[in-house]
């Protein structure tokens, strides 16, 4: 892969840092008007999700990642892997670890397109559609008549999600979740 | 995706940066201060090693020639005081390679001027002056600050006094990362954006002084009370964690000023970076005679931004660079 210096670095550049692929958040120049300047960099570690703040000296150079993200739609799980398949036209296919399905495991439903991570050919993580279609397998009865109040009742949805629904809402009944805030849209 | 084409700037936010201009001009109109237009390219450009010069190759009539875009209109300015053109100032396009982000822009606008006769502390206070005349609200006292006490009361050290080796490790500690072979100024530099800039001007205006000699560039140096240490005679302005402005007693003696330059390009080459071309008209012209004062040069865009409550440079400017 192909090195970048701290001059190349933009939202989005997917580089190695301490042996992890890591996508850029943000680069900042700091530097003193006469003075030596440096790039205060924020990545978020594509592997454990979480958000690193690192100092380079400008001119500093990194490796770059071999990420690539494919839209692919979920199609089953044998139990220990779980199963995508690319949208191209292709049907290659690509087993997921648990570890890198992560919190997506809630929102999973067969022939929905998922956001699939690839690092060196290896999924690394999954990201669910922004908003999805999921009908609800367990909650209280409805209460006629409690349409325009507030007041909301847990719901277990057909993938295992649990989410906070308006009473009104019933067993059987296909909901639009925002699955980045894991709250109710709407009725689907 | 659509080709972006509008400004960064809203329409409201470029009648509010007229407005703001036109204050600065009756500031200076007030003070007797000429205004005066020089050139944005020179045949000499800034040697400063931190500073990264943009150059073009023009026909002129000497033939095709190398030219320079300013980093800041200081030498065509100084060439006009050597002149006789007493106080000036100027609102110039400035040009530094590679500086992009929330507080920088490859191209902007310097608002700079000279003071002959002034000491440098008359032109803090008049700095300060302008500085208040453009923020819509007081932004509370100034206060002066030795570089020195900073490092002292921020970092438990000594800038001047402390050993490499043990700086290296601080700067290092502080930014995560390996400093060791860097400068001295390079830890210095770490050390002020990321520990100390950050708390300067957050309840008003914090002056900066007496840096560090190494760092003194167009400035004079003077002897620090304390123990003799040598200092620059300079200062800059802190508003909000923002570096707005930067001051020096301006050095007159154009033997010292070619040594500057010339160790510049010497650290340049060391460095594998560009040497530039050295501005010997600035040289002549120093040589000749340019009056004893001060001068100051302020990021206007920074200011503006601050008058006008944005988050960057680039929501006061109608296209910033990557827009351009």
């Amino acid at each position: 892969m192909a090195n970048y210096s701290t001059n190349e670095f933009k939202g989005g550049l997917k580089v190695m840092l301490d042996g992890d692929p890591c996508s850029i958040v943000e680069n900042e120049l700091v530097k003193p008007g006469k003075g030596q300047a440096f790039s205060r960099v924020k990545l978020r570690n594509l592997i454990t999700g979480r958000v690193w703040e690192r100092t380079f000296k400008s001119g500093e150079s990194l490796e770059g990642a071999d990420v690539m993200d494919l839209e692919m739609e979920y199609l089953y799980s044998d139990g220990d892997m779980w199963h995508f398949m690319k949208t191209d036209g292709s049907f290659e296919q690509y087993a997921v670890e648990k570890k890198a399905l992560g919190d997506t495991a809630k929102w999973l439903k067969e022939q929905v397109a998922y956001t699939v991570t690839l690092w060196n050919d290896n999924a690394i993580s999954v990201t669910p559609p922004n908003f999805i279609e999921l009908e609800v397998v367990e909650t209280d009865p409805g209460l006629k008549g409690d349409t325009a109040q507030g007041g909301s009742k847990p719901a277990t949805l057909s993938s295992g999600a649990v989410v906070r629904v308006p009473l009104f809402i019933n067993q059987g009944e296909v909901l639009k979740i925002d699955t980045r805030s894991g709250e109710y849209v709407s009725r689907a | 995706m659509a080709t972006d084409w509008r400004p960064t700037a809203s329409i409201d936010t470029l009648r509010e940066r007229a407005r703001l201009l036109a204050r600065v001009r009756g500031f200076f109109a007030e003070r007797n201060v000429l205004e005066v237009e020089t050139p944005v390219l020179g045949h000499g450009g800034s040697t400063d090693v931190h500073l990264a010069s943009l150059s073009l190759a023009a026909t002129t009539p000497a033939g095709r020639e190398r030219l320079w875009l300013q980093t800041s209109p200081e030498f065509h300015m100084k060439r006009l005081l050597a002149a006789g053109s007493g106080p000036i100032f100027q609102l110039a396009r400035s040009f530094r390679d590679g500086e992009v982000g929330s507080r920088h822009n490859i191209e902007f606008t310097m608002l700079e001027w000279y003071r002959p006769g002034f000491s440098l502390d008359e032109l803090i206070e008049e700095t300060a002056a302008l500085i208040l005349a453009l923020l819509a609200r007081a932004p509370g006292p100034l206060r002066r600050r030795r570089y020195r006490e900073l490092f002292r009361e921020m970092l438990g050290l000594d800038p001047f006094g402390i050993e490499l080796d043990e700086l290296r490790r601080v700067a290092g500690e502080h930014g995560d990362l390996d400093m060791q072979g860097e400068p001295r100024d390079g830890c210095l530099d770490l050390l002020m954006s990321l520990v100390i800039e950050p708390e300067l001007g957050r309840e008003g205006l914090d002056v900066v002084v007496d840096y560090p000699a190494s760092q003194a560039a167009l400035a004079r140096r003077h002897r620090d009370p304390e123990d003799g240490a040598w200092v620059a005679s300079r200062f800059e302005i802190y508003a909000q964690g923002l570096e707005l402005a930067n001051g020096y007693d301006e050095l007159t003696d154009a033997d010292e000023q070619r040594r500057r330059f010339a160790e510049d390009n010497a650290a340049r080459h060391r460095l594998g970076l560009p040497e530039v071309d050295v501005d010997q008209r600035l040289l002549a012209a120093i040589e000749h005679g340019m009056p004893a004062g001060c001068g100051v040069a302020l990021g206007l865009d920074r200011l503006i931004q601050l008058a006008l409550k944005r988050q960057s440079v680039a929501e006061v400017m109608a296209f910033a660079t990557p827009n351009c």
